[in-house]
């Protein structure tokens, strides 16, 4: 109940100062179409307009929940297209666009964790490996994915890959290196000493693996999969946005943005932070959940 | 008093110098360094910081490799010793794995080297038992105090039987109090198992109350300066320590430490 209060009140601010970027941002658009019809507006009426246009430049947050409320439960329950009416969700739903989204960032994710995990595994273990890929795993974060993620959408099209896969490979590819790197840290937590005593007992590389390196990085992991999972979704989304995604999450802020439909975007965008948020949460309760397990406290 | 004169040799140093190559130039660690060890002695190496006394011990273990002169265990290099497995290594951090408990802990040399799960079982009892820990095996590290830690450590050298016993400052870390209470159970171990002990340490009634054999070191370069052969018997109480011996003997090791200049 203690770690409420504090939420609660950040949130509470978010939401005021919101409210009142609302009106200050879409007063201009007010006062222009009143100048235009020659009407006068008091501080009131502009109150009033400013919450409630259709486009506004910036929506008001009970806008977006209720497009939240309207994309979400009603399309898909009273809606034609609705699972309740059709047996399958509705193309229109952020359920559906977010099940489509969270399903490439997951495929994504698990694939950049085991190629990370892997490389940790060879840069720990090799002295070449370790001078000659880490620059090569740096040199690909500095790349912009957004420059990459078309590139690699069209080149995978035209040899017929298309869908959720392209999307995964670029999930994956922003989310293999805080996984890279946090592994490669784990694997080499166990101090001189601990070391030392597996040489004692003549212990194989494979044995010092397994039984120190891989449970020393536990924690370094669950740290990584957090910074790791939220990239992979942030992948999927920027992997959407290329011209020919008609699903996800991120199609659905570039058709919002064709189209002027700025609360669509707020819309898609809050879903996307709770999608994140979700994740994280859930690596974090499968972490205290393991580290409870293995007698080391989170 | 005991004789080990006659005592088959387990470890023997001849000439050995060992110089760690730094970046402010080479490091002479250890110089003519030569030492005879037999078998049941309880040996103890003692100086000030610097004076090699872990380092030797560690070449011994083959932890660090001489740049000069011949060291064997068994008749062996320190390496094929190691590769024998022939001694368990206790350092001064108990070292246990958090994730194991202490049963698991004491057999992770015995899952290394590929005992079976019966034996395994077996051993982890009967070591548990030899630092009276039995009981405890389902506990977590951390829900042992210090000493207790250590105490497991011990039973992990202890737990796939090599003769060979080589302590670095075990109890550099413990209250006093509890260090007098180890120093009986290990004099007591000893006893009971007729092992072979190397024991660094920086406590000179310490050194004097359990060893068979006193090495004093100096420092720069690191070097015996004096081996005192124990005159007090096998069996030593506690309070041997207030003994007209106990003194003579500690009293040399001081003079020892005196001449090597450790007190500068």
């Amino acid at each position: 109940m203690k770690s409420v209060l504090p939420i609660l009140t950040v949130v509470l601010a978010i939401v005021v100062l919101w409210y009142g970027a609302t009106v200050g941002l879409n007063a201009q658009w007010t006062r222009d179409q009143a100048a235009r019809a020659g009407v006068e507006v008091g501080f009131s009426d502009i109150l009033r307009d400013t919450l409630s246009q259709t486009r506004p430049k910036l929506p008001a947050p009970h806008q977006v929940v209720a497009e939240l409320w309207q994309s979400t439960w009603m399309e898909e329950v009273y809606g034609r297209r609705g699972i309740v009416q059709t047996g399958s969700l509705s193309n229109r739903s952020l359920i559906y666009h977010g099940w489509v989204t969270l399903s490439a960032t997951m495929l994504g994710f698990a694939f950049g964790t085991g190629l990370g995990i892997l490389l940790a595994i060879g840069i720990v273990h090799s002295k070449a490996m370790d001078m000659s890929f880490m620059p090569w795993a740096i040199a690909s974060q500095t790349v912009p994915i957004l420059a990459i993620a078309p590139m690699v959408i069209v080149v995978l099209a035209s040899i017929g890959i298309k869908g959720l896969i392209p999307k995964a490979i670029i999930a994956a590819y922003l989310s293999f290196f805080p996984v890279l790197v946090g592994m490669v840290k784990g694997f080499r937590a166990p101090d001189t000493m601990q070391l030392d005593l597996l040489k004692t007992y003549n212990a194989s590389r494979a044995g010092t693996f397994w039984r120190l390196r891989l449970p020393s990085s536990v924690p370094y992991l669950f740290a990584s999969l957090k910074v790791g999972i939220a990239a992979a979704l942030v992948g999927t989304i920027v992997g959407e946005l290329p011209a020919g995604a008609s699903a996800g999450l991120g199609a659905r802020l570039l058709s919002g943005s064709y189209y002027g439909q700025t609360i669509q975007i707020w819309a898609a965008l809050l879903a996307a932070a709770t999608l994140a948020a979700g994740l994280v949460m859930i690596v974090g309760v499968i972490e205290r959940a393991v580290l409870g397990r293995m007698g080391m406290r989170a | 008093m005991k004789d080990f004169a006659g005592a088959q040799t387990v470890i023997e140093a001849k000439g050995v110098g060992l110089v760690f190559q730094t970046d402010d130039g080479p490091v002479q660690a250890l110089k003519d360094i030569s030492l005879t060890i037999g078998r049941g002695e309880f040996v103890s190496f003692i100086g000030p910081s610097g004076c090699g006394k872990t380092t030797f011990l560690r070449t011994i273990a083959a932890l660090e490799h001489p740049t000069e002169g011949t060291l064997t265990v068994n008749g062996m290099t320190p390496d094929q010793a190691r590769q024998a497995r022939a001694y368990g290594y206790v350092f001064q951090a108990a070292g246990l794995y958090p994730w194991r408990t202490i049963a698991g802990n004491v057999q992770l040399p015995l899952e290394i080297m590929g005992f079976s799960r019966a034996e395994r079982a077996e051993r982890v009892r009967r070591v548990l038992d030899l630092v009276d820990l039995g009981g405890f095996g389902k506990k977590f590290p951390w829900q042992l105090s210090g000493g207790m830690q250590q105490r497991a450590s011990i039973a992990r050298a202890l737990a796939f039987d090599a003769d060979i016993l080589l302590m670095d400052e075990p109890f550099g870390a413990l209250d006093e109090i509890v260090r007098d209470r180890l120093n009986e159970e290990l004099l007591r171990l000893w006893a009971a198992t007729s092992k072979t002990i190397g024991f660094v340490t920086h406590s000179i009634p310490e050194a004097v109350y359990l060893s068979t054999k006193i090495v004093v070191m100096s420092p720069r370069p690191g070097r015996i300066t004096d081996v005192i052969e124990s005159t007090l018997p096998r069996e030593r109480p506690l309070d041997i320590r207030d003994s007209a011996e106990f003194l003579a003997i500690a009293h040399r090791v001081r003079e020892g430490l005196r001449a090597g200049h450790a007190y500068d």
